[in-house]
C-alpha cells in the first residue's frame, strides 16, 4: 500500500466519521421533526399516528399530508402571538445586549494587553456557569422582599417591595444577562483587531472623538456587531428556561408553548409543528450569520 | 497603547458588576445561618451539611459527571475529526453542508435540538437513558469543540507535518506523535468546554432522558420551580466553584500553549 492511498484512506476516515454522526443525529432528526409535524395526534404511546411506511407508500403518504397542525398554529392566535412575542423578546434583549456590550468590549479591547486576557477569563467565566444557576440567581434578587427591594427600601428610594419577578422586565433582565458574552466576544474580537493609527488619523484631521467613532470605529466594527447580534437573537427566540423562571403568565415564549404541548398536552405533532415554524421564522438570521462566518473565514 | 479613561472604566465596573453580582449574592446567602433568604442569620455552613444528605441530588450529581465525562469524551473527538476535516481538507463533497451540521447545535434553540432527538429516539426504539442523552450532548457540543480545536490548528506550522511524512512516518504515526502532541492544549480545552455544557444542560436532557436518569440540571430545575432554598444556593455554589477551577485550569492551559507556540 502505498502512503498516498493510505493518506487517503486515513483522510475520508477523519471526514466521514462526523460527518456520518452528524447525519445521523442532526440531519435525521430534522426530518423526522417535519414528518411528526404533518402526522395527527394519536391517543397512544407514542402519542402519534404515522403516515409514513417507507418509499412504497411515497404516493400514499403524499395524497394525505396533513397540514392540520400547520392550520391550528395559523388561526389559534395564541401560537402565532406567542411567536411575535418572541420576536420582540429576542429583538429587545439584542439592542439591550448591544448597550452594554459594546461599552464592555471597546474598553476590553482598550485596555492595555495584558490585562485583557485576564478580562476575557471574566467574561466567559459566567458563561461557563451553569444557566440555571445564573437564572436562580435573577430569582434571589428580583423575588419580592429579595435584594433588589431591600437595598432599594434600605436606601429609602421605594416605599413597598417592586413586584419585579414573574414580569416581562425580569425576563428581558435574564435574558441579557444570558446571552452577554455571545455579545461581547465577538465585539471584543472586531474591536481589538481594529487599527488605532486609523483613529489617530482621523483626530488629526481634525474629527471630534465623536465623529471620529461614527465614522471610522462603528462601520469597522460592523461584522461584530451583526455576528454578536445572531448569536444573541437566534438562541433567545427559542429560550425556555428564562421565561418560564422569571416570567408570569403573560411572558409566553415560543419554546414554553413547545415544552408544554410535548410535555403537558402530549401533542407531539403539534409541538413539532411549533419547532418547524420556529426554525423557518429563523431561517434568515442563520443564513446571515453563516454570511458573516464564512467572510471571516476567506479574510484570515 | 490606549490609556483608559474614566468613561471606559466605568463600563468595565458596571459591565463586571452586572456579570457577577447576582452570582455573589447566590453565593453569600449559601452561608446564612437563616433558611429566610432575606435574614442574614449569621455564617453558617448548615445548608452543605444538608446536601450530603440529600440522596436524590447527590445520585443525580454523580449521574451528570458520569455523564459529562462519556459525552465530553466522544464530543472532543468527533469535534477534533471535524476540525482536521474543515482545516485540513479543502474542498470536498458536501463541505458546506458539513460545516452547516457541525456550527447550526451552537446556535439552535435548545427545545428544536432536544425534540428532534428525542423524535429519533422513539422511531428507532432505542430505550431512553444514560446513552440518550451522552449522544445528545455529544451531538452538541461536538460544534463548540470543533471550533475550539480549529482555532488551533489555524496556527498551526504544517511544515512540521510535512517534514515528519518526508521521514517516512505514516499520517497516523505523524497525527499521533507531531499533530496531537501540539494541539493538545486545545483539545484538553475543548473537552473541558465540552462537560462544563454538558453538566450544564437542563432542556435537551429533559427531552431524551428516560426513566431512572435524573440529572443535577432536572433535579435543580424542579426544586427552583418550587422557590428559592439556601440548599439550592449551596448546591449551586459547589457547582460554581468547580467550573471556576476547571475554566481557569483551561485557561492557564491555552496561555501556556500560547507561550510555547510563541
Amino acid at each position: 500500500m502505498s502512503a498516498t492511498a493510505s493518506l487517503q484512506r486515513l483522510g475520508r476516515l477523519v471526514v466521514a466519521v462526523p460527518y456520518l454522526w452528524l447525519a445521523l443525529f442532526f440531519l435525521i432528526p430534522f426530518a423526522i421533526v417535519l414528518r411528526m409535524a404533518l402526522s395527527q395526534s394519536a391517543m397512544a404511546l407514542p402519542p402519534y399516528a404515522p403516515h409514513f411506511e417507507g418509499l412504497a407508500q411515497l404516493g400514499e403518504f403524499l395524497s394525505q399530508l396533513d397540514l392540520e397542525n400547520f392550520r391550528l398554529l395559523a388561526d389559534d392566535p395564541l401560537y402565532w402571538q406567542s411567536y411575535l412575542y418572541s420576536l420582540r423578546i429576542a429583538a429587545l434583549t439584542t439592542l439591550l445586549a448591544l448597550a452594554i456590550g459594546y461599552p464592555l468590549a471597546y474598553a476590553m479591547a482598550s485596555a492595555p494587553a495584558r490585562w485583557r486576557g485576564i478580562l476575557i477569563v471574566f467574561v466567559i467565566l459566567p458563561f461557563w456557569t451553569s444557566f440555571l444557576i445564573r437564572v436562580y440567581a435573577w430569582i434571589g434578587v428580583l423575588r419580592p422582599e429579595g435584594l433588589l427591594d431591600a437595598s432599594l427600601a434600605f436606601l429609602g428610594i421605594t416605599a413597598e417591595p417592586l413586584r419585579l419577578l414573574n414580569t416581562e422586565a425580569a425576563v428581558l433582565l435574564g435574558m441579557v444577562y444570558s446571552y452577554l458574552p455571545f455579545m461581547v466576544l465577538p465585539l471584543f474580537a472586531t474591536l481589538e483587531k481594529l487599527d488605532r493609527g486609523l483613529l489617530e488619523a482621523a483626530a488629526d484631521l481634525g474629527a471630534a472623538p465623536l465623529t471620529a467613532f461614527l465614522t471610522v470605529t462603528l462601520p469597522l466594527s460592523l461584522p461584530g456587531i451583526l455576528a454578536g447580534s445572531a448569536l444573541v437573537f437566534i438562541p433567545a427566540v427559542g429560550e425556555f428556561v428564562i421565561p418560564d423562571l422569571l416570567g408570569g403568565p403573560d411572558t409566553v415564549m415560543i419554546g414554553k408553548v413547545l415544552w408544554g404541548e410535548f410535555f403537558s398536552n402530549r401533542d407531539w405533532p403539534l409541538a413539532s409543528a411549533v419547532a418547524v415554524v420556529l426554525l423557518v421564522v429563523l431561517v434568515l438570521p442563520l443564513v446571515l450569520l453563516q454570511r458573516a462566518r464564512l467572510r471571516r473565514e476567506m479574510a484570515t | 497603547m490606549t490609556r483608559l479613561g474614566p468613561g471606559l472604566i466605568l463600563a468595565l465596573v458596571v459591565g463586571f458588576a452586572f456579570l457577577y453580582l447576582p452570582i455573589l449574592t447566590l453565593v453569600a446567602y449559601s452561608f446564612n445561618a437563616s433558611r429566610l433568604v432575606t435574614v442574614w442569620g449569621g455564617f453558617s455552613t448548615h445548608w452543605y451539611g444538608a446536601l450530603l444528605q440529600n440522596e436524590p441530588l447527590l445520585d443525580a450529581a454523580w449521574l451528570s459527571i458520569r455523564l459529562g465525562f462519556v459525552s465530553a469524551t466522544l464530543a472532543t473527538i468527533l469535534g477534533t475529526l471535524a476540525a482536521l476535516a474543515l482545516a485540513r481538507h479543502g474542498r470536498f463533497a458536501g463541505r458546506t453542508l458539513f460545516s452547516g451540521m457541525v456550527l447550526a447545535p451552537l446556535v439552535m434553540p435548545e427545545v428544536v435540538t432536544g425534540l428532534s432527538l428525542l423524535l429519533l429516539f422513539v422511531g428507532t426504539e432505542v430505550e431512553r437513558g444514560f446513552w440518550t442523552v451522552t449522544i445528545a450532548h455529544a451531538t452538541f457540543s461536538l460544534g463548540f469543540a470543533c471550533i475550539v480545536v480549529q482555532s488551533r490548528l489555524a496556527g498551526f506550522d504544517r511544515s512540521l507535518e510535512e517534514a515528519a511524512q518526508d521521514l517516512g512516518a505514516t499520517p497516523f504515526v505523524t497525527f499521533w506523535t507531531v499533530t496531537l502532541p501540539l494541539i493538545w492544549p486545545a483539545v484538553a480545552a475543548a473537552w473541558m468546554l465540552a462537560f462544563t455544557l454538558s453538566l450544564d444542560d437542563l432542556v435537551i436532557a429533559s427531552f431524551t432522558t428516560g426513566p431512572g436518569a435524573t440529572t443535577l440540571p432536572m433535579r435543580l430545575y424542579s426544586a427552583v420551580k418550587l422557590g428559592v432554598s439556601p440548599e439550592i444556593n449551596a448546591a449551586c455554589t459547589i457547582m460554581i466553584a468547580a467550573v471556576a477551577v476547571v475554566v481557569i485550569a483551561a485557561s492557564l492551559l491555552l496561555k501556556r500553549q500560547q507561550a510555547t507556540s510563541g
